[in-house]
């Protein structure tokens, strides 16, 4: 392809393509200071091309093509080829990923040990992770948490954090280089990309032992529920992209964390209620 | 494409990829379904660490899925046994639920069963019976299906996800070659479970006649692939020719050994590559190291071709007007 891009996270390296050059230049400022690919080698290959021919120049339009592909996946205009990028990469991981058993959950770490941070889209646990990140914890990923089987600890996937427009104003002290360009008028909204800070880049080859589950909700009173073992199993099972391909690795995987970890759902008003219930459930659990 | 041919043919080869080099095979083998395959062949090669790490996936992903193949099988195998039917298991569940060489790192979709057409009924109601739900809802899709196809139209296991085609013959009544679907059932031989899989050499007649005479040739370069590991593993000679002139299909199959022995080396004597063998191989090989989709005007005459074999010309020209106006 004209243009591409490798990049590490964590375990997993990916080999951006594209017919443009632009994406490929805002993922290189978004992702300054990533690892190079282990042996310079990807585990996935992502394509941004246009869908037809002529949609290279004309009303340009970025398809997301790669390794594993759905059909329903609707091209993005070339402005928002970053996030074409970010969305084919997450592709990839739900659909081919098979060392780690994958959950849609965020994670942060402190002294070795894992939050794992999962619930419904708009649940607030990527923001949350973020804020988190930026107070003292070690942000391992928002959007993807990896359990290895061998071992049940969490590995680091600290991919660039996709933040809805109204959350950037919480982020007020980030460096300036920081951001990613303001994508408006995306699917999703306006939004904005943030780099984990520097200590989530360089850790991110240091797994963590899962030392909590929280399920976050957002816009309720602060309130705390527990969460039973068979109920935490159904629900990460739905949160798993990968756990039927894993067949009876997943099942392993899941079994043990699900026994292993203590679990609670939290409701909470705002993010600053929400950080302090995180920080008194944490010296309550795994402190 | 070349190098994933060269790396299956011959694994020494990948002694001299660099990390480019490895992730363009890598890429090409996975869109090809061959990655399993090729982790397989490279087995005690010099091989990077990482990329080590791709194929050990590749490989656990299809034990994996030969797991949930022989769990189909044994699901439609449990709604069938009852109508005391035959039951054969058509190409890679055939392969694992063999244990056949060809069946090693093969990646396995839906579930192909042949049985007999005056049966066809019951077997769908069976199926229909245990939650096997219709995937398409076009009345006349499902019409075509039923006038044209030699098989029902796909069916899907609402708990499963699975998809089951239930053929009644190899090819669709309108191509020209006719195998014989009695013969087909009536030599199949029965596993240790009850089901049934074809004759060996009627496997390869097959996997030629899929590839050769239904079909545009997409993941051509695996359904070869087939091909070579069932021919060393079988053999070919005058048994497999009988086979193929029983069934009408020796065009297919002596094309399928002389591609097989051009792309893959396989070991048997298949005569001379011929003129139109070469545009074959070049369509066989249309892909480069980022999975892209290569020479389009070949893909394009091969794709006109797919429906040129399978129907007569006006029968087709019906097909597509009629599916052009949706």
């Amino acid at each position: 392809m004209n243009h591409s891009f490798g990049l590490r996270v964590g375990p997993v390296g990916f080999r951006v393509g594209s017919a443009w050059r632009a994406p490929i230049a805002e993922l290189e400022q978004l992702y300054r200071g990533y690892p190079p690919l282990a042996d310079g080698i990807a585990d996935f290959t992502v394509r941004l091309e246009p869908q037809t021919p002529w949609r290279r120049w004309i009303r340009p339009s970025v398809a997301i093509h790669g390794d594993f592909t759905l059909p329903e996946a609707m091209p993005l205009a070339l402005a928002h080829g970053l996030l074409a990028a970010e969305m084919a990469m997450n592709l990839q991981m739900a659909l081919g990923q098979r060392r780690y058993l994958l959950l849609h959950a965020s994670a942060v770490e402190r002294d070795g040990r894992a939050l794992i941070m999962t619930g419904e889209s708009g649940a607030g646990k990527s923001t949350l992770a973020a804020l988190l990140g930026e107070r003292g914890w070690r942000l391992m990923g928002d959007e993807f948490a990896l359990v290895d089987p061998d071992t049940g600890a969490i590995h680091a996937f600290p991919r660039a954090i996709s933040l809805k427009n109204e959350s950037t104003a919480l982020f007020p002290d980030v460096a300036a280089d920081r951001w990613g360009p303001i994508l408006a008028g995306t699917p999703k909204g306006t939004i904005r990309h943030l780099r984990p800070n520097a200590e989530a880049i360089a850790m991110v080859d240091q797994p963590a032992r899962p030392a909590l589950v929280l399920f976050p909700r957002f816009g309720f009173e602060p309130a705390v529920r527990d969460v039973g073992e068979a109920e935490l199993f159904v629900r990460l099972t739905q949160a798993s992209t990968n756990y039927v391909t894993m067949g009876e690795e997943g099942f392993r995987a899941l079994s043990t964390l699900v026994t292993q970890t203590p679990t609670r759902a939290i409701d909470y008003p705002d993010t600053g209620a929400a950080v302090e219930m995180v920080e008194s459930l944490w010296q309550e659990f795994a402190a | 494409m070349k190098a994933l041919a060269r790396a299956l043919r011959d694994p020494s080869s990948v002694a001299s990829l660099d990390a480019a080099g490895w992730m363009d095979l890598l890429t090409a083998a996975r869109a090809e379904q061959l990655i399993a395959s090729l982790a397989l062949r490279v087995e005690g090669q010099p091989v990077p660490p990482r990329a080590a790490e791709i194929l050990a996936d590749a490989r656990a992903a299809a034990e994996q899925g030969r797991v949930r193949a022989l769990w189909e099988a044994e699901m439609a195998w449990r709604a069938l046994a009852p109508l005391d039917v035959p039951v054969v298991l058509l190409k890679g569940t055939a392969f694992v639920a063999a244990d056949m060489e060809a069946g090693q790192g093969r990646f396995i979709g839906d579930l192909d069963i042949l049985v007999p057409r005056d049966r066809l009924d019951e077997v769908e109601q069976a199926l229909l019976g245990v939650g096997w739900v219709w995937v398409k809802d076009n009345p006349y899709d499902a019409l075509y299906y039923r006038q044209w196809m030699h098989e029902l139209p796909p069916l899907i296991h609402r708990d499963r996800d699975r998809m089951i085609d239930v053929h009644h013959t190899i090819l669709p009544p309108t191509a020209k070659p006719k195998p014989d679907a009695a013969a087909l059932i009536g030599d199949s031989i029965a596993l240790p479970t009850g089901l049934r899989i074809l004759l060996p050499h009627d496997i390869i007649v097959h996997a030629a006649a899929h590839l050769f005479a239904d079909g545009d040739l997409a993941g051509g370069m695996r359904n070869l692939w087939d091909i070579d590991r069932l021919v060393r593993q079988f053999g070919a000679g005058e048994a497999l020719m009988e086979r193929a002139r029983l069934h009408g299909l020796v065009p297919a199959v002596t094309r399928a050994l002389r591609l097989t022995a051009h792309i893959y080396g396989t070991p048997v004597d298949a005569g001379r590559l011929r003129l139109s063998d070469r545009f074959y191989a070049r369509r066989l090989l249309a892909r480069d190291g980022w999975g892209r989709e290569t020479r389009k005007l070949t893909r394009l005459a091969f794709y006109i071709r797919s429906h040129w074999i399978r129907m007569p010309p006006l029968l087709l020209a019906r097909h597509l007007w009629i599916k052009a106006r949706r």
